[in-house]
């Protein structure tokens, strides 16, 4: 464990994945008093998630591209960077005020500069049934498998689409684990939408590495391809999934654990509670922090380097973070442009590299509208019990966007902050209404993003506020 | 478009709810609000219905409203989440319970009964969950509290279906005379005409007053607020404290609504607020002290609406005191959610008979001194 929380720091990095360990580990290097805050216990964000400390030690189960994860370590550790696990950064102000809970106290920590590398997660699946215990995401069975070499038992079936769903279909049958069937949900028409960027694709690492991996699943389970509709269903847990393929009739198939995965999307939460600019991106279906090329948001002294800038994958990811730690360090007067320009070079071949291939990926595995907008009686917020219908309705009402149905509805106001059905109301808004989603908006996010006790709460240091208040009711 | 007789600005709860009076005595009323009606403190405060504790001044007024809270769905048609548990103000030792004592004695003096003593006994019959050191507490049994973003669009709704119309996403940026009339310039490059003006503008009322030539000392404010986790239901009237500032609440989903006075920073021209977690922290000991069982909620949110506060903390709400035909209802300094509905049969009275028989006197614009 690291030492007690400062009250100052030249650079706060937010996230100990890729891009967290490589911007603190550059920005450390060049002389900038750097602190790392990671909610976990051990560093590698999710990508590389308990890479210092998984049970499966065998490097073919999870792959050698999980194992380069173990690269970026070194260099962070020697770097000078204070590393803080198990840290709950709750609120990042526009001045740099970070309010972090560590252990069960809550401090507060001024920093010049932030970069914010708290990545993506998985796009929501609002399917009949999705809540019903069985049912989960690809993502937190990968979770399992890496931190607990766990594969659950019994009829295991996967669905969805795009790249992870494979790569997770495979380390689990490495682990041990059986799956019964992959049902991929990606819409056939999505093959001659995504041939425009075919070129960019064939010249990428992603050919060979992703043909690999769908031989490697196919030779062992049951695809169903042009998976058009999908249901869970169940009384306590879930029982069977319903399925129909494109132009086929309902087909069911028994399942204990349901294992649903639509891509990803980066996590605004940290960045639209500060304030930081958004924009809709209409190419992968999600909103994205609007930041330049060292991945500068729209605000002064905050950055978001990674897949929290928007999605291009975990080598892009590292190669982002050490973009955003150079120009972290000439802000903070520690290199001057041209430093920072010809340090930078380099890790612009290479992001140029890894990103190589992703508009083709992005294109073909873009989720169908089935899948995106639920049927009326789905649930859209699982942590209030919100239907789409109820979410139709109160645009009938009048209701424009997601921050006027928080008040009516309590959608996007559980203990999930709109992380499982934010892209799902505002989708569902826009569709009612008839505008594009970028109209439409994203919620308004407030912090703590992160619950914290009352009794963090209450152990922040006093400050002048005690003074400053008036009564009021 | 044929031209309205009134131009509202603000679409918060007090413009909805002008609008609303005013059509329903079939003037012609146009709102113009920059954001959504009910985007800043009208959709996000803690939706308290209040007497209890109110200011001397404000007292006749907040019965009155009282009144059409108790009968709210007759007024707009929906029950805007109003339910009446009663407001309580703990005193945590014998000098404050005495100053509470002081206080009823005052407004009986004054004729109203609706403030009531209780010992530590009924307090904890009301309260069963308060800490031990409380001393005894005001109890308001018919007050209560409802549900602000819902209220506001109830007016709205109500205003609407009386005839008013209400642009969203229009912002006022300059208010002459035109004629006898006025000309409101509105941001797209429009401009509206109508005899007579409301200025509902909130934190952004001060504006409004200084193209009348009125000087309005509006202190733009953020009062924060935070809710907990759901928790299994141990309080019913909404809860305030003598000594301290507090806020408290319980909803019927179990989750409880934490207030009460601290207040975060903001930019009203960006509609941004900023909130102070070294604020928060101390309610979060206020609660720690007076309500054992919260000691391990969770902290889900916070957050903070924009609105205008005066220096003396009651509002403005009157004739403008340059110009004819233009009004005032702003400056409600955190407390003007339950004078939503009497503040605009208030304007509405102004506007079309030119008095009210409610005493507005102590809220003039000029009492702040000369322009």
């Amino acid at each position: 464990m690291s030492a007690a929380i400062r009250e100052s720091c030249d650079l706060a990095v937010i996230g100990a994945g890729p891009a967290g360990l490589a911007a603190a580990a550059t920005a450390a290097r060049l002389g900038l008093d750097t602190v790392l805050f990671d909610e976990q216990p051990a560093p590698g964000g999710q990508i590389y998630r308990a890479i210092t400390e998984t049970p499966l030690s065998e490097r073919g189960v999870l792959g050698e591209d999980y194992w380069h994860g173990g690269a970026l370590l070194e260099p962070f550790f020697q770097s000078g960077a204070q590393y803080v696990p198990g840290a709950t950064v709750w609120s990042v102000t526009r001045e740099g005020e970070i309010g972090v809970s560590v252990a069960g106290a809550a401090r507060l920590l001024q920093a010049r500069h932030v970069i914010l590398a708290t990545g993506a997660l998985e796009r929501p699946f609002p399917i009949p049934g999705w809540t019903l215990p069985g049912v989960m995401t690809c993502g937190a069975a990968q979770i399992l498998l890496k931190s607990s070499g766990l594969v659950a038992a019994g009829q295991v079936v996967l669905a969805g689409s795009g790249p992870l769903l494979w790569l997770i279909a495979a380390q689990y049958l490495r682990a041990g684990g059986e799956i019964a069937a992959l049902l991929d949900t990606t819409p056939s028409a999505n093959w001659s939408a995504a041939l425009p960027h075919l070129p960019g694709f064939l010249a990428s690492s992603y050919l060979a590495k992703g043909m690999k991996l769908v031989r490697e699943v196919k030779r062992r389970v049951k695809v169903i391809a042009h998976v058009a509709s999908l249901a869970a269903i169940g009384g306590d847990r879930v029982e069977e999934v319903a399925y129909r393929v494109f132009g086929g009739s309902e087909t069911r198939m028994p399942v204990d654990t349901l294992l649903l995965h639509q891509g990803v999307v980066p996590n605004i939460n940290l960045s639209t509670a500060i304030g930081c600019a958004h924009g809709w991106d209409p190419a992968q279906l999600c909103f994205t922090p609007v930041s330049d090329e060292w991945g500068m948001s729209s605000l002064d002294g905050i950055a978001i380097a990674g897949d929290g800038a928007g999605i291009s994958g975990a080598l892009a990811a590292e190669h982002r973070g050490r973009l955003a730690g150079l120009d972290a360090a000439r802000r903070l007067g520690r290199i001057g442009d041209d430093a920072r320009d010809r340090a930078a070079t380099p890790h612009r071949t290479a992001l140029a590299r890894a990103e190589r291939g992703r508009r083709f990926l992005d294109r073909l595995y873009r989720p169908a509208e089935a899948f995106r907008l639920p049927a009326p009686e789905t649930l859209a917020c699982r942590c209030e019990e919100v239907t789409a219908q109820q979410v139709q309705e109160a645009v009938a009402l009048g209701v424009q966007g997601p921050n006027q149905l928080k008040s009516f509805l309590r959608c996007g106001m559980g203990p999930c902050q709109g992380r499982l059905c934010g892209l799902t109301v505002t989708e569902l808004i826009a569709k009612a209404r008839g505008v594009p989603p970028g109209a439409v908006g994203y919620y308004r996010l407030r912090p703590p993003v992160k619950p914290i006790t009352l009794a963090e709460l209450a152990s922040l240091p006093r400050g002048e506020a005690a003074e400053k208040a008036v009564v009021r009711g | 478009m044929r031209s309205p007789d009134v131009i509202v600005i603000g679409g918060g709860l007090h413009g909805c709810s002008a609008a609303l009076h005013l059509a329903r005595r079939g003037v012609k009323v146009q709102v113009l609000e920059k954001d959504y009606a009910g985007r800043h403190a009208s959709g996000v405060n803690a939706g308290g219905v209040r007497r209890l504790g109110r200011h001397v001044a404000e007292i006749p007024l907040s019965v009155a409203s009282m009144e059409l809270w108790h009968r709210i769905r007759d007024l707009v048609d929906d029950d805007c989440g109003f339910e009446s548990n009663g407001q309580v103000k703990v005193a945590e030792n014998e000098a404050e319970l005495a100053l509470l004592a002081q206080r009823v004695a005052e407004a009986r003096a004054l004729g109203f009964s609706h403030e009531e003593l209780i010992d530590r006994q009924q307090m904890r019959a009301v309260l069963p969950a308060v800490a031990e050191h409380c001393t005894g507490a005001i109890y308001c049994r018919d007050d209560g509290a409802a549900n602000p973003y819902r209220t506001t669009l109830a007016f709205r709704r109500a205003a609407e279906r009386a005839g008013a119309r209400i642009a969203e996403g229009v912002r006022v940026t300059g208010v002459s005379r035109e004629g006898r009339g006025w000309r409101v310039e509105t941001a797209d490059g429009t401009a509206h005409r109508a005899a007579v003006i409301v200025n509902c503008a909130g934190a952004w009322a001060d504006r409004v007053a200084a193209a009348l030539g009125e000087s309005a000392p509006v202190l733009p404010s953020a009062f924060m607020l935070m809710i907990s986790n759901r928790l299994e239901h141990f309080v019913k009237p909404v809860v305030g404290a003598a000594g301290r500032p507090l806020s408290f609440k319980q909803f019927a989903n179990g989750t409880v609504l934490i207030g009460g006075g601290y207040k975060g920073s903001l930019d009203r021209d960006a509609n941004w607020t900023e909130l102070d977690f070294r604020g928060l922290a101390e309610s979060a000991k206020t609660v720690w002290d007076l309500f054992p069982i919260m000691r391990g909620a969770q902290i889900m949110r916070a957050w903070a609406g924009i609105e205008a506060r005066m220096p003396d903390d009651i509002p403005v709400l009157g004739p403008s005191s340059t110009e004819e035909g233009a009004f005032h209802a702003f400056g409600f300094s955190g407390h003007g959610f339950q004078l939503g509905p009497i503040s605009g049969a208030i304007m509405a009275e102004l506007v079309v008979t030119g008095r009210t028989n409610l005493p507005i006197e102590p809220f003039r614009i000029n009492r702040f001194g000369a322009s």
